[in-house]
């Protein structure tokens, strides 16, 4: 009830905006927008708890490309203006935070959310009041919500060809699968077992392991690791190992002396922000599957290091791939804005898809029908100060499979918001829409 | 001296006459293709170059650059050595240099040619290396280095390495004959870790007495290797043992013997850790040298840090709450989350990277135990800390007075010992050893504001598990609960193992409330 006049009012404005943009008064559109405010903009990271890691730096990232953009004069003549609320890791709250953020803030749109758990949270507040959520970290897929712009990697944009590559160049016979113990981690295994299998890769060659999150007496794994990896074939381990535990886990594997050159870690969830925290040197060698890394030299991508170092006046703070995500999302929403003349979330998500914007790594990110983006996949060596040396790189732009063709439950499935499907979960055997899993 | 020199090139030039006489031994290393410069790696260590050991040395240094027209250069701190000659060269521009790109495959290809070049270095250990790293490829190619580097060797311990790398080549050799190939097999059977079986296990296309042989030798390997996998599970087991051991040792003290619930130990154990990063980077501003003394030095400062801070929240808080559970444990787990947030403020969310000296990295092996010299100095550190903690309260006139308020408060007071003051004190014990706990910490777990919320669970569990308020108590129960994980884990995989030692430890407490060596006597129930 409470929201009815809001909705009204935003209408309002927009349509002022829009009128003043269409017609091309600047100087009105200037006046009025002097009335309507800023826009708003929600930032819904984690700047307490455990995630706060890695969420703080996405906040930082947000401020700064908030800010540059106001430099330039906003977008539709009016000002831009963060709203930071911090939803401290809990999952909860994250809805709560975003409903607070939607309904009483009025923000245009919402950049936030690093855990598949808080976006799950989310996900059903942005439906119910139709607003954009840009969720900007790699994810296990199986996903496609109308509210919902995916800019990091879908499965088949990170752990697929990282698999690939492996069995290329490294030769690798025997798989170990190693995760922390929740929906990525097991959703992303499900998958590579599968394509593993399919790739013609025995049973009894994958070892699937889990470990409780925050995991940090590593011992009697690596050496499991080590042991299974003894059986004459060539070893990887791909670790969808999370968070925190990960520094324990490279220091037993330099600690126990497993070489990259003897057995490659291959990680999706360690950037170079978590590398800072570790000795790196007995990790040479060992890889990372992203989007981005700081390392590669592009002239958008040595601006962008440039700017972030002034703005955090720190030279050291690293770069990673979700910060490229957010950049990659705020530039697609800010062009969305000005394609549908508005900021009113309704009318800008029709706006987004098919909108393109160049990547730091010296491409062009498109925004596919299934709300997720086309990305090139980077495999990067880590070296000895801490940052990825490019060894690998796909050809041009992967496009991300929402549903992943490898799992029983969703290889029928397809995503498609344009007209006239529609639709998250539209499933091609049955030819209707929602028919997810069955 | 000419003729020496004279010498030496004519050596060296006849060494690769055979192999390349036209073809130029550097080309290729600066090629964008990884399969390449391993090529060219190959090439350049069998062409007998004076200059091939420098070159790929300064390779897997990262310290080999290419410039535009294939010219290489070392750096070499500030000044750029001609790669060909190792004469400096004048006038280089840096910014046209790039460095050249090496992957896994190449570093393989490194480690194998330098292991051909050190096979034949003055040094004992250098050749060791080497002999491992011949071992580690197995490449065909280097049996002739290594026949040479067999006979020519003095040192037994270097002697037996050479002959596992030759072992491992000749199974590695499609055309070795089986006499060499049963003898080879007899060699790594001796060698006894899983990399000779590796080795064993990659053996294919051999004659059936052959691989007899090699089944027979896994199949005795791998009987060895079990009965070692129970010892090294008992070392896993004392580690943890050691490390819960190190976290609860002060709650033994502020739970144990005062009966504060703090829930704030944890943060006493976060300031520890992070008394050790500023220490090191302090050391590292005023006396890099000694780097390696930067964690014996920090174990006193995090004691007092953490130790003070200990004293002012007793002052400030516990004190108005005795008596009150409930209170203290709302109003420590608050106190929690602001000493979190406030490091976080200070030194920002990420992790902090606290370094490991040299003295504590790499692990040594022992028959088929994996010792990792980390682990093993963290147990002896608990056992220290444990004992100088008990010769504390046993004999200082402090420890005397401790015990005597907390079996009678009145009655010590009476005596004219200031209570309050030692209550504070005690706490401080308590929060300082919790501070030491967190140099050790630094060394296995992340620097990060989070670090004491792992290990404040754990804590309470082995007090509780223990006997409330019994030291020796807290050490049996810490090893037992150690030991206990390590032995469940690769049977019921480390969540569920979690989760049934948790269910385990509430049947225990169920049956014995006081766990397993309550106090006994009049002091009990006060």
């Amino acid at each position: 009830m409470a929201s009815q006049p809001s909705l009204t009012r935003r209408n309002l404005l927009g349509a002022a905006a829009f009128t003043a943009a269409v017609t091309g008064f600047p100087f009105i559109s200037r006046g009025r927008a002097a009335e309507a405010g800023p826009i708003k903009i929600g930032i819904l990271h984690s700047l307490s708890g455990t995630m706060a890691i890695s969420e703080t730096t996405l906040k930082d990232v947000m401020l700064m490309l908030i800010e540059a953009q106001n430099k330039k004069g906003g977008v539709l003549g009016r000002k831009l203006e963060p709203v930071v609320v911090d939803p401290a890791s809990n999952w909860p709250l994250f809805a709560e935070k975003a409903r607070q953020l939607i309904s009483v803030d009025k923000v245009s749109a919402v950049f936030g959310c690093w855990t598949s758990v808080s976006r799950k949270s989310v996900l059903p507040v942005f439906e119910e009041l139709n607003n954009i959520l840009f969720y900007p970290v790699q994810y296990e897929g199986e996903e496609s919500s109308k509210n919902v712009f995916y800019t990091g990697a879908a499965p088949n944009q990170q752990a697929i060809p990282a698999v690939d590559y492996l069995m290329s160049e490294e030769k690798v016979k025997r798989w170990v699968l190693a995760g922390t113990d929740y929906v990525y981690p097991r959703t992303t295994n499900k998958i590579l077992e599968a394509y593993l299998k399919l790739k013609g890769v025995a049973p009894e060659d994958i070892m699937i392991n889990y470990t409780p999150f925050g995991h940090s007496d590593w011992q009697n794994i690596v050496a499991d690791i080590k042991k299974f990896g003894s059986a004459g074939k060539k070893t990887a381990v791909v670790s969808t190992i999370n968070g925190d535990a990960n520094v324990p886990f490279y220091k037993e594997l330099g600690n126990q002396g497993i070489k990259a050159t003897d057995i490659p870690v291959v990680a999706f969830s360690v950037g170079e922000e978590e590398l800072a925290g570790i000795d790196t040197k007995p990790l040479v060698g060992h890889l990372a599957a992203w989007n981005y890394f700081e390392s590669v030299n592009t002239p958008a991508n040595r601006a962008f290091i440039k700017e972030w170092h002034d703005f955090t006046k720190n030279p050291k703070r690293t770069t990673n791939d979700p910060m490229e995500a957010h950049y990659i999302g705020f530039n697609m929403w800010l062009k969305a804005v000005q394609k549908a003349g508005t900021a009113d979330p309704a009318k800008v998500i029709d706006a987004m898809i098919g909108v393109a914007v160049p990547n730091l790594t010296g491409g062009i990110a498109t925004m596919m029908p299934n709300h997720h983006l086309t990305k090139p996949v980077l495999i990067g060596e880590i070296k000895a100060d801490g940052q990825f040396n490019v060894v690998w790189q796909t050809p041009g732009t992967v496009v991300a499979q929402a549903w992943s063709p490898y799992l029983e439950g969703s290889k029928d499935l397809a995503a498609d918001w344009l007209p006239p499907l529609s639709c998250g979960n539209y499933n091609v055997a049955t030819g209707k829409c929602g028919g997810a899993s069955k | 001296m000419r003729l020496l020199r004279m010498l030496l090139v004519l050596l060296a030039v006849g060494f690769a006459m055979p192999l390349a006489a036209e073809e130029d031994p550097f080309a290729g290393l600066a090629s964008q293709s990884f399969d390449e410069v391993s090529a060219a790696v190959g090439t350049l260590a069998a062409s007998g170059n004076p200059r091939a050991a420098a070159v790929i040395g300064a390779m897997r240094n990262d310290a080999l650059y290419a410039d535009d027209d294939g010219n290489l250069y070392i750096q070499s701190g500030d000044d750029w050595l001609e790669a060909r000659t190792g004469k400096k060269a004048a006038d280089v521009d840096a910014d046209s240099l790039s460095e050249v790109r090496i992957n896994n495959a190449v570093r393989r290809a490194i480690a194998a040619a330098m292991g051909g070049i050190d096979l034949f270095s003055p040094e004992a250990a250098v050749r060791a290396h080497a002999a491992q790293a011949v071992f580690d490829a197995h490449d065909p190619a280097a049996l002739p280095a290594l026949q040479k580097a067999v006979a020519a060797e003095k040192n037994a311990a270097v002697l037996r390495t050479l002959k596992q790398a030759e072992a491992a080549v000749i199974l590695a050799t499609p055309d070795s004959t089986d006499a060499d190939r049963l003898s080879a097999i007899a060699v790594l059977r001796a060698r006894g870790d899983i990399q000779a079986r590796a080795r064993l296990a990659d053996l294919t296309g051999a004659s059936p007495a052959v691989a007899a042989a090699a089944r027979d030798a896994m199949t005795a390997l791998d009987r060895e290797q079990q009965m070692w996998g129970l010892a090294q599970s008992v070392f896993y087991g004392l580690s943890l043992g050691s490390v819960l051991l190190l976290a609860a040792a002060g709650l033994a003290i502020t739970f144990g013997v005062m009966g504060v619930i703090n829930m704030a130990h944890g943060e006493m154990v976060m300031l520890g850790a992070y008394t050790t990063y500023v220490v090191q980077g302090l050391m590292r501003d005023i006396a890099p040298g000694l780097m390696g003394w930067s964690l014996p030095l920090a174990v006193p400062l995090a004691f007092l840090v953490s130790g003070a801070v200990g004293v002012v929240i007793e002052r400030g808080l516990i004190r108005f709450l005795y008596g009150r559970p409930l209170e203290t444990l709302l109003a420590t787990w608050g106190l929690s989350l602001i000493l979190q947030q406030a490091v976080r403020s200070i030194f920002g969310a990420s992790n902090r990277d606290v370094t490991t000296p040299d003295w504590m990295s790499g692990a040594a092996q022992w028959g088929g135990l994996t010792i990792t010299w980390n682990r093993l100095v963290i147990i002896i550190f608990a056992a220290l800390v444990i004992a100088a903690l008990m010769a504390a309260l046993r004999w200082t006139s402090l420890g005397l007075s401790m015990r005597a308020v907390t079996q009678n408060r009145r009655m010590a007071a009476a005596m004219g010992i200031r209570t309050p003051w030692i209550d504070a004190l005690t706490f401080g014990l308590g929060s300082g050893v919790a501070g030491i706990a967190g140099v050790a910490l630094s060394q296995i777990d992340n620097v990060s504001p989070n670090l004491g919320q792992g290990y404040i669970i754990d804590s309470f569990m082995v007090v509780v598990f223990g006997g409330v308020g019994n030291l020796w108590g807290t050490v049996v129960s810490a090893l037992t609960l150690g030991i206990v994980n390590k032995f469940l884990e690769p049977v019921a995989g480390a969540v569920l193992g979690k989760i049934v030692v948790l269910v385990l430890l509430i049947l225990f407490i169920q049956r014995r409330p006081r766990g397993m060596f309550p106090l006994k006597g009049r002091a009990a129930e006060a």
